[in-house]
């Protein structure tokens, strides 16, 4: 019996290891095969091409089989790619501004008011910018740009600066865009801080707009008009409150005044936008683009007191016909704003109703003078009753050393008539990763 | 002419403007074999001079008119056009535009295996400057055909007998061209830019030792130092330059090496006598390449 059971131990035990190796070697086989396989699906690529591009050069006069596609089969060798155009529902982007400099104003904040603006001496991150776009839908394209900025505490602050939808099909050569948006006033409001020429914002701005520029909630519709030349007509008709709509229903800066907080009572107490602008070819290297602007709306110094803000752009271009990366070019840019601020009586301070009359200007001229190196210079002047006049001069040098960096170096002369003179130099830092949104005219 | 019947030319005129296609081509080679294919029945303007760079051109308001009325948009596509082309088309708010890429009908060479900048500007799709192949001509002409006879059915019969014509007219020269490359088959061309690859490919070249030390990346003295040795050490003896390119930086490097700078374009009228078209334009590169690298 003892025997009997030794020898089923010993038949099972050589059937259990049979059977063991018989699985390790499968395994092993399987894993050589999975192994391969990249490879495999390599070469099968490799030959395949190879193949169609023999027989393309057998018979070159030959259409080549419809069949041949960009797109690839995915394989295991192929790492996925995410961001590629066409292959994702939405262009993803990250791009950062760094400022570094130094001032003779110990305050840099008294002499640059822009939100992006180098805000202190040493260094600032005044833009991380991470931005969204693409078709929603068949008649919808969608944007936006959320932007952090670290402030002279080093806090992080966040923003939404602009979430729009921007219609594609609507008849009659209209267009909407609805959501939160910088506002066409003008050429520099609208833009972004990475298309800056220079590292601020122009005074002339930050007089009419704040710190933050117009972008509020609400909606614009635009009318391409059929003249032979580009003529747009926009409106845009916004909330204009907060910060965001400085000059108007912006309860922390009303000079002096105890802010009315003014809610909505008609259709009249919105902000309203309206903008042409035309452009022409002077010649087949020539650009000349014009533009007028309005800003209508209640402001919270008083219960009926309203702004108005005026502006006028000229943009001119001149482009080689041999321009290589967009190198060289010359342009000139220039903008005028003229604003009315009704400000209310307010007894309590007291202060009486007054209109303020400011306005400012400024001018800059770009020159491309090889490729990805610029230099720029612009002049600017604000005067007025709601701040000092001042008058900025700053030229600047911008090497890109790709469409994804560029390094600058400005130097600002600031003359205030309160603050006397003050000088600057900032350098700025920029990067840009994933999708480059093109950029307009 | 009385009242009534200046009142009927005025109504009649957009009318007739309208009889032909408005036909907008991003660059002008397509606009070219455009106008071979669509022939009379077709307006064609090209949006990107002959003589620029057509990764950089401008997106001008007068492009958005002329996008705006549009029938029919000719693109390359694989990117070549991403960094001007969006805001024009968002501008010009056609939602009737027939559009049509080329490149999805062509297999594009060059494709990437990953995304990295750190290589130069690289295009994910794969190089878009495959229209220096004729069998490329061939296929835009066929996809333009498509598109014009899809937005013109009553012309289809038109539009398919200058394809027709087109392609005997290329076959026929192609012939002619293999012969011309033949004496020089697998001799290597300095050029400055990486757009010469389905040039190459096609006439049994080799066009792959350039001026830039990465796409889109101007050269430097190291980099045009490595080019020279390179030319010195293989007897390169010709280099190639665009309109755009820098003449200087090519003619520097050719008097270093004793080689000559032939000027090239992708693009018809980009060189003097390449203006009448795309076969011209193609006739002319290979007869320049094919009498220099004789010499």
């Amino acid at each position: 019996m003892k025997k009997y059971l030794w020898s089923c131990f010993a038949v099972l035990f050589a059937l259990t290891s049979m059977v063991a190796r018989a699985q390790s070697e499968e395994e092993i086989r399987k894993k050589v095969v999975e192994d391969l396989k990249p490879w495999i699906e390599q070469e099968v690529q490799r030959r395949v091409k190879e193949a169609v591009e023999a027989a393309r050069a057998n018979e070159p006069a030959s259409l080549p089989p419809p069949a041949a596609t960009t797109t690839q089969p995915s394989s295991p060798s192929q790492p996925i790619t995410l961001v590629k155009a066409g292959s994702a529902y939405m262009n993803v982007s990250f791009g950062l501004l760094a400022d570094l400099g130094w001032s003779t104003a110990s305050d840099v904040r008294m002499i640059q008011q822009g939100d992006h603006d180098p805000a202190q001496r040493g260094f600032t991150v005044p833009n991380a910018e991470i931005a969204f776009d693409g078709a929603v839908d068949p008649y919808f394209r969608g944007f936006a740009n959320i932007v952090l900025k670290l402030d002279e505490e080093s806090e992080t602050t966040i923003e939404l600066e602009e979430a729009f939808l921007l219609t594609t099909s609507l008849p009659w050569n209209l267009q909407a865009k609805a959501g939160q948006f910088f506002t066409e006033f003008g050429r520099q409001n609208p833009q972004h801080p990475h298309a800056w020429a220079f590292v601020d914002q122009p005074l002339v701005n930050n007089r009419m707009f704040g710190p933050e520029g117009l972008r509020n909630p609400g909606m614009r519709i635009s009318w391409l008009a059929p003249t032979p030349f580009y003529t747009e007509l926009m409106l845009a008709v916004l909330n204009g409150n907060g910060g965001t709509a400085f000059s108007f229903r912006n309860p922390e800066d009303t000079f002096g005044r105890t802010p009315v907080e003014r809610a909505l009572r008609s259709l009249g107490d919105l902000l309203y936008v309206p903008r042409v602008t035309s452009s022409f070819e002077l010649s087949d290297t020539q650009t000349l683009l014009l533009g007028a602007s309005a800003a209508f709306g209640p402001n919270d110094s008083g219960a009926n007191t309203r702004t108005q803000i005026y502006g006028v752009d000229v943009f001119w271009k001149w482009k080689s016909a041999v321009a290589h990366g967009g190198f060289p070019f010359v342009s000139w840019q220039t903008e005028a704003m003229y604003r009315d601020y009704e400000a209310g009586a307010d007894p309590t301070v007291p202060l009486p109703a007054e209109t303020f009359h400011d306005w400012g200007f400024y001018s800059q001229v770009l020159y491309g003078f090889r490729l990805g190196w610029v230099a720029g210079l612009r002049g600017e002047f604000v005067s007025g009753n709601t701040g000092e006049d001042r008058t900025r001069i700053a030229p600047n040098v911008t090497w890109y050393p790709s469409e994804f960096s560029k390094l600058r170096l400005q130097y600002n002369y600031d003359h205030g008539q309160v603050f006397g003179n003050e000088h600057s130099v900032w350098m700025q830092l920029e990067f840009l990763l994933g999708a480059h949104a093109a950029h307009k005219f | 002419m009385n009242l009534k019947s200046i009142a009927l030319f005025a109504l009649l005129a957009p009318a007739v403007a309208h009889a032909k296609l408005n036909v907008v081509a991003t660059t002008p080679d397509l606009a070219a074999i455009a106008r071979a294919v669509g022939g009379d029945n077709v307006d064609v303007v090209s949006l990107a001079k002959p003589t620029e760079d057509t990764h950089f051109v401008d997106p001008k308001p007068s492009f958005v008119v002329k996008l705006a009325r549009a029938d029919v948009l000719i693109e390359g596509g694989a990117e070549l056009e991403i960094g001007w082309l969006p805001p024009l088309l968002e501008g010009a708010r056609n939602a009737k535009l027939v559009r049509v890429a080329i490149a999805p009908g062509v297999q594009l060479l060059e494709v990437p295996v990953a995304l990295d900048r750190s290589k130069g500007d690289v295009h994910a799709s794969g190089n878009p400057h495959f229209m220096t192949d004729p069998v490329n001509g061939k296929i835009a002409a066929q996809r333009i055909a498509e598109a014009l006879a899809k937005t013109d059915a009553k012309n289809t019969g038109t539009y398919d007998g200058n394809l027709t014509k087109f392609n005997e007219r290329v076959d026929a020269k192609m012939l002619e061209w293999q012969k011309l490359v033949a004496p020089v088959a697998g001799r290597r061309v300095v050029a400055y830019h990486n757009t010469w690859l389905y040039f190459a490919s096609r006439f049994g070249l080799k066009i792959d030792l350039f001026l830039e030390p990465k796409p889109g990346i101007p050269p430097t003295p190291a980099s045009l130092a490595a080019v020279i040795s390179r030319m010195k050490a293989e007897h390169l003896r010709v280099v190639i330059v665009e309109p755009y390119q820098n003449r200087k930086t090519a003619e520097t490097v050719a008097a270093e090496t004793g080689a000559t700078v032939v000027p090239v374009t992708q693009y018809p009228g980009g060189v003097k006598g390449t203006e009448a078209g795309y076969v011209e334009m193609m006739d002319y590169l290979v007869n320049a390449l094919a009498k220099e690298l004789a010499k």
